[in-house]
């Protein structure tokens, strides 16, 4: 016979939360514990302490640790959640100050850094530039990289050494990369400061992600669909082309974006080799330019209340660049697998 | 158009491993030939040296002379991709293009080929899937996706997609084992149709269909775990059934082993 288990009513887990808040508050009224962060605290350990006492006395054993687990990982996700809603919500209160028509299409020549007014645009445009130029230079090679390891390298001695090359590559400090072009392209070739160093220093940066990503993806696409290809009569290369790839189109998107979105932020390397400009300089093959997290870094050290908002304004901009450049990619994604749809 | 195949002294391997051992055997034309015998004993390692897709696999070689016609298709100067234009291959598990539609997925062959969209495309995807009994299923969703259909639907649609690009073998590895008996049942009317203008190889587990379709039955077995398979015998299919000349045969096709 099934014996049905008792089981507590729907609401306990609120009246819990309820209680444990109310306990939460005596407790820093009439001890140490002060703070909205010591309330928390207290709250939460109360609630894991009480719910599980409660479900093991009425509910066994069973019921009860799936309650504890069951609220563990929520917290768990609450607390990643948190820094991430913060630190969106905090950069669009912050950034509205600022963030109208002057701010975008208005650059900071002339302009004073106590001043009110200026703007990005310079900014905006070397970064849309840099990134540009860096993942056109980036894609091509990563995503030739990603088909020779996952199509012809796996065994061979060279493939091996190539994905340890591009592991140890995905931890390299930007500042390295930077450093590298500053002293090969600068100072050994002799070329200037320009955007095109920079797209250089963030390529070294994203190649690696790219690599990685794109590779993952294209050794998921199942072996049936290329030996299908193959029995066909068709070559590797056309199947690799043909087959291989438009059935990954989707991955490597994400993973194409992943890398942008690696090197959009980057500073370190632009220091070195973009240099920052506060006029616009809409040639990225000569002389100094600016970008949007130069522009951060720049205003974000001044004293003045104007520059902090310029600051805000510019993050602003870039946690939108990111999302509009997110939002478009997975678009294009869908437009192309439907295109085959139907 | 159909061709023979005649194997001989062929040796399979994967890396160091022996795989399959000393095959000879001549595979008619316009003939149904079933491959049967119990898991692991290199029917479908035997049916992929075939077209070479053996060798696809790393560390795979094949010794021993496969003659198709009396033309060597391991000659040195042979393309490995104009034999496998030559002789078809239908898999175990239907593999539709995910990314192409029904229509696309017949053209495929000719597509990925380098040909050109031309005038006689529509009737070529039309015959091809005539030919696979499938077009009145289809014939109102050609530009839908391919894998959008059910399973049996699908594997029709592979051997719809392998016969259009015109081989003169094909090869057949338990095409009918990922589905249910109505579809199983197409697909075995169909080879009967089929062999008209193909050769047909069929790898299967299913002694009754093997019985049903065939004409020709090869008789596949490993001594042991980590032994080699080999060839017992191959005979006319209603032989092979009621009397081979091997017990192992006999013991095999009557279910007291494998």
């Amino acid at each position: 016979m099934i014996t049905r288990g008792r089981r507590l009513p729907r609401w306990t887990p609120y009246a819990v939360a309820g209680g444990s808040l109310a306990v939460a508050e005596v407790t820093e009224k009439t001890t140490v514990v002060s703070g909205r962060s010591g309330v928390v605290l207290v709250a939460v350990a109360t609630y894991l302490v009480a719910s599980t006492a409660i479900s093991a006395g009425v509910e066994g054993r069973r019921r009860c640790i799936d309650r504890l687990a069951g609220t563990l990982l929520g917290a768990a996700l609450l607390m990643a959640l948190i820094p991430l809603v913060l630190v969106l919500g905090y950069t669009v209160a912050q950034g509205m100050h600022r963030f109208d028509a002057t701010f975008l299409l208005h650059s900071m020549r002339n302009v004073a850094e106590q001043q009110p007014g200026g703007g990005a645009y310079q900014a905006i445009l070397g970064t849309i530039e840099q990134v540009g130029i860096a993942a056109a230079l980036a894609v091509p090679i990563g995503l030739g990289v990603a088909v020779y390891l996952a199509e012809y390298g796996h065994a061979a001695r060279l493939g091996r050494a190539v994905g340890l090359v591009v592991d140890v590559m995905t931890g390299l400090p930007s500042i390295v990369a930077g450093l590298f072009i500053y002293a090969f392209w600068i100072l050994l070739l002799g070329f200037s400061f320009s955007g095109f160093a920079g797209s250089l220093a963030l390529a070294v940066l994203m190649l690696p992600t790219v690599v990685r990503s794109t590779e993952e993806i294209i050794r998921l696409v199942p072996h049936g669909l290329r030996e299908a290809s193959l029995a066909l009569g068709v070559p590797v290369w056309r199947t690799i082309l043909k087959v291989v790839l438009p059935t990954a189109l989707t991955g490597i998107v994400t993973g194409v974006m992943l890398g942008i979105a690696r090197v959009i932020g980057e500073t370190a390397p632009l220091l070195l080799t973009v240099f920052g400009n506060p006029s616009i300089n809409a040639d990225p093959f000569s002389g100094a330019q600016s970008g949007l997290p130069l522009f951060i870094f720049n205003e974000a050290q001044q004293p003045y209340p104007a520059a902090i908002d310029r600051a805000w304004a510019a993050a602003l901009a870039l946690v939108l660049i990111i999302l509009g450049l997110n939002v478009a990619a997975r678009l294009l994604a869908r437009v192309a697998s439907t295109v085959n749809r139907r | 158009m159909a061709q023979r195949i005649e194997m001989s002294g062929v040796h399979a391997y994967y890396g160091s491993t022996l795989a399959v051992e000393d095959v000879s055997l001549t595979i008619q034309e316009r003939h149904i030939t079933a491959f049967i015998g119990p898991s692991g004993c290199g029917k479908t390692t035997v049916l992929r040296t075939m077209n070479r897709m053996h060798e696809l696999v790393l560390g795979a070689r094949v010794e021993g002379k496969i003659l198709l016609d009396d033309e060597d298709l391991y000659d040195p100067g042979v393309d490995p991709v104009a034999v496998r234009r030559t002789i078809g291959m239908v898999f175990q598990k239907p593999n539709p293009f995910p990314t192409m539609t029904v229509y696309q997925n017949v053209a495929a062959g000719l597509r990925l080929n380098g040909a050109r969209r031309g005038r006689g495309s529509d009737e070529l995807v039309e015959q091809a899937l005539r030919r696979a009994n499938l077009w009145d299923e289809v014939k109102d969703r050609l530009h839908r996706p391919g894998a959008g259909l059910s399973g049996g639907q699908q594997q029709r649609l592979c051997i719809a997609r392998a016969i259009a690009v015109e081989p003169e073998v094909l090869l057949m590895d338990e095409p009918c084992s990922a589905l249910d008996p109505i579809s199983t049942l197409a697909i075995e009317d169909l080879m009967l149709e089929l062999k008209e203008r193909f050769t047909i190889v069929i790898v299967t587990h299913n002694m009754a269909q093997a019985a049903r379709v065939s004409q020709t039955t090869a008789f596949f077995t490993i001594a042991g775990a980590g032994q080699p398979g080999r060839l017992v015998e191959m005979g006319p299919t209603a032989t092979i059934f009621s009397t081979p000349s091997q017990k192992t045969t006999e013991d095999y096709v009557t279910g007291r082993f494998g």
